[in-house]
């Protein structure tokens, strides 16, 4: 192919790259910025460093509880979405089992669905059905981390399928032979073999479930309410204290900020279900 | 040794989970479709009520305005991304300096809770504090307000998904891109053919598939956009930009008339699939011509 030149692709990639950080820029100098300071010529350089906001926004019980329980609820369902899709693709590729590509293909589609339709129909079984005496799932973090691995399992299933597939199933037999019982084949032979895959799919769970909101929104009131329907509700009970509502926000998307280099590789696959490999 | 027991053994929990908030969650909705159900109205209880509620839907013009807003913002969104992302696509395709470094920061957008994105573009755009309306009146003389425009709303909801989402075109397409043969190519160029016929018949035939899987990812993503818009301009001004989520979120849902919020809700689900299905029909399975 033809060689051209690096003069374009480099001037339109910076200013992609301007445009891609200027919102999370511009959230960050608001975040750094007093009440007096934000009003006037909206300057987008840095003013110094002011922390006044993020100090409001961590002294605030309610926000450090909604924190709290997002780090919860994030941090339950990684794990247990991680290891039954361990379990799961351990399944689907060292037994033969009857029908399992139409299941396989059913575990898929589970993503595909659009939220807001079920949202109604979860709402009444949280609240009407699935109870036990006074225990409701309604407004429990139980609840949430449950709900969250319909929409991650089968991504997890899918990313940890293909890792699974690549282990050679000559190890895992080998072991056998040597008396390896399953469980022991499980954490002693696919368990490190799989650590790469298994950490891809933990982080990008956890920032599925992190970043989740309509579900959050609709299926808690106040004991379980998560960082992002904090930030909502933010905006619509305070209106205007912007500083607080940018430092807030920063906090929210800070763990995208950490993991972006981890799973920068892997977002694509995890997003497309596979369907686009690179 | 390997007895298929132990295999739905290690498979039925996620069976069990899926089950459980999946499967039943659908049936449910579907059921209670069929019913009059308002808590709090005089009669509390479930009262069959047919098709009375799908009789409702086809009338109701709030509903049908929604529908017809996110098919304009779905349509407008994945348009732009598929071309935008394809130049940018091909731009990667090339050696330049810092390549990492502009693919990393490119790929941050998809992993900010869509709930932030709605709150930062919500910063941009506030009059009297946000950088864009102070611009775009300072040097295009425009007046920039979203809560007064609906034009302005509806573009500036598009704008945020094409920033949000293009990314992901973007790597796919270069995944697309990366994984060509360079053979056809090169021998279309022997033959004398122009850029636009290499484009037209070997460039896309061979994008195709991939172009596809986006296009549909995209689409369905579209199709369901709550959280940003909601951050964004919390649907309004009046009804510009309440998508059918949001309309069915912070309009029936709120409403308790439970049965036709369901009826709503499968209607949605069963519009969602016959627009993919129309499309899938269209673009895959269209016989190739006889030549």
């Amino acid at each position: 192919m033809k060689k051209k030149g690096i003069v374009l692709p480099l001037v339109v990639w910076c200013v992609m790259t301007l445009i891609t950080l200027l919102p999370i820029w511009w959230l960050f100098v608001v975040s750094m910025r007093t009440r007096v300071q934000l009003f006037g010529r909206p300057s987008l350089l840095l003013d110094g460093f002011y922390w006044g906001n993020y100090v409001e926004v961590l002294e605030n019980e309610e926000f450090r509880f909604y924190l709290w329980n997002s780090i919860i609820v994030a941090t339950s369902n990684c794990l247990i979405v991680t290891v039954l899709a361990f379990l799961a693709t351990f399944a689907l590729s060292r037994y033969k089992l009857a029908g399992e590509d139409s299941l396989f293909f059913w575990l898929i589609t589970n993503r595909m669905a659009p939220a807001a339709v079920f949202l109604l129909p979860l709402f009444l079984l949280y609240t009407q059905v699935f109870r036990l005496g006074d225990f409701q799932l309604f407004d429990t973090r139980i609840g949430l981390i449950l709900l969250y691995c319909v929409f991650n399992l089968p991504f997890a299933i899918w990313l940890l399928k293909g890792i699974m597939d690549g282990i050679p199933k000559e190890l895992d037999e080998a072991a056998m032979i040597d008396g390896a019982s399953t469980f022991q084949v499980l954490t002693r032979v696919v368990m490190p073999l799989a650590k790469p895959g298994l950490a891809v799919t933990a982080i990008l769970t956890w920032m599925f479930a992190w970043n989740e909101y309509l579900f959050a929104a609709t299926l808690t009131s106040v004991e379980a309410r998560t960082i992002t329907t904090g930030l909502a509700e933010f905006v619509t009970v305070t209106g205007t204290n912007w500083g607080e509502l940018a430092a807030l926000s920063m906090l929210t998307l800070a763990p995208a900020l950490i993991f972006l280099g981890f799973v920068q590789r892997h977002i694509v696959a995890g997003l497309t279900f596979g369907a686009v490999k690179e | 040794m390997r007895s298929p027991v132990t295999g739905w053994l290690f498979l039925a929990p996620t069976i069990l989970v899926l089950t459980v908030f999946g499967f039943v969650p659908f049936i449910y909705v579907a059921f209670v479709g069929f019913f009059d159900w308002n808590p709090f109205a005089a009669n509390p209880d479930l009262v069959f009520a047919g098709v009375n509620n799908y009789r409702r839907l086809v009338f109701d013009n709030q509903f049908l305005r929604s529908i017809g807003l996110t098919l304009q913002f779905t349509f407008w969104v994945v348009l732009s991304q598929l071309i935008i992302g394809y130049l940018l696509a091909q731009l990667f395709m090339r050696d330049f300096p810092l390549k990492g470094l502009f693919r990393t920061i490119h790929t941050l957008p998809l992993l900010v809770a869509p709930i932030a994105v709605g709150a930062a573009w919500r910063l941009l755009c506030v009059p009297g504090l946000g950088p864009l309306p102070y611009y775009l009146n300072r040097w295009f003389g425009i007046d920039f307000r979203l809560g007064s425009f609906e034009h302005q709303a509806f573009i500036t909801t598009v704008v945020m998904d094409i920033w949000h989402w293009t990314p992901l075109v973007t790597l796919t397409l270069l995944a697309g891109l990366s994984a060509m043969p360079k053979e056809p190519f090169e021998s279309a160029q022997v033959d004398g053919a122009n850029r636009w016929q290499i484009f037209w018949h070997i460039m896309l035939p061979l994008l195709k598939p991939v172009l596809i899987t986006t296009t549909f990812i995209r689409l369905m993503d579209a199709l369901r956009t709550v959280d940003e818009v909601w951050m964004l301009t919390g649907g309004g001004p009046g009804t510009a930009t309440r998508y059918i989520g949001l309309h069915i979120w912070r309009v029936v849902f709120p409403q308790t008339d439970y049965g036709y919020g369901a009826a709503m809700s499968l209607m949605t689900l069963y519009l969602t699939i016959m627009l993919c299905w129309f499309l899938y029909v269209g673009l895959v399975a269209r016989k190739p011509r006889a030549s």
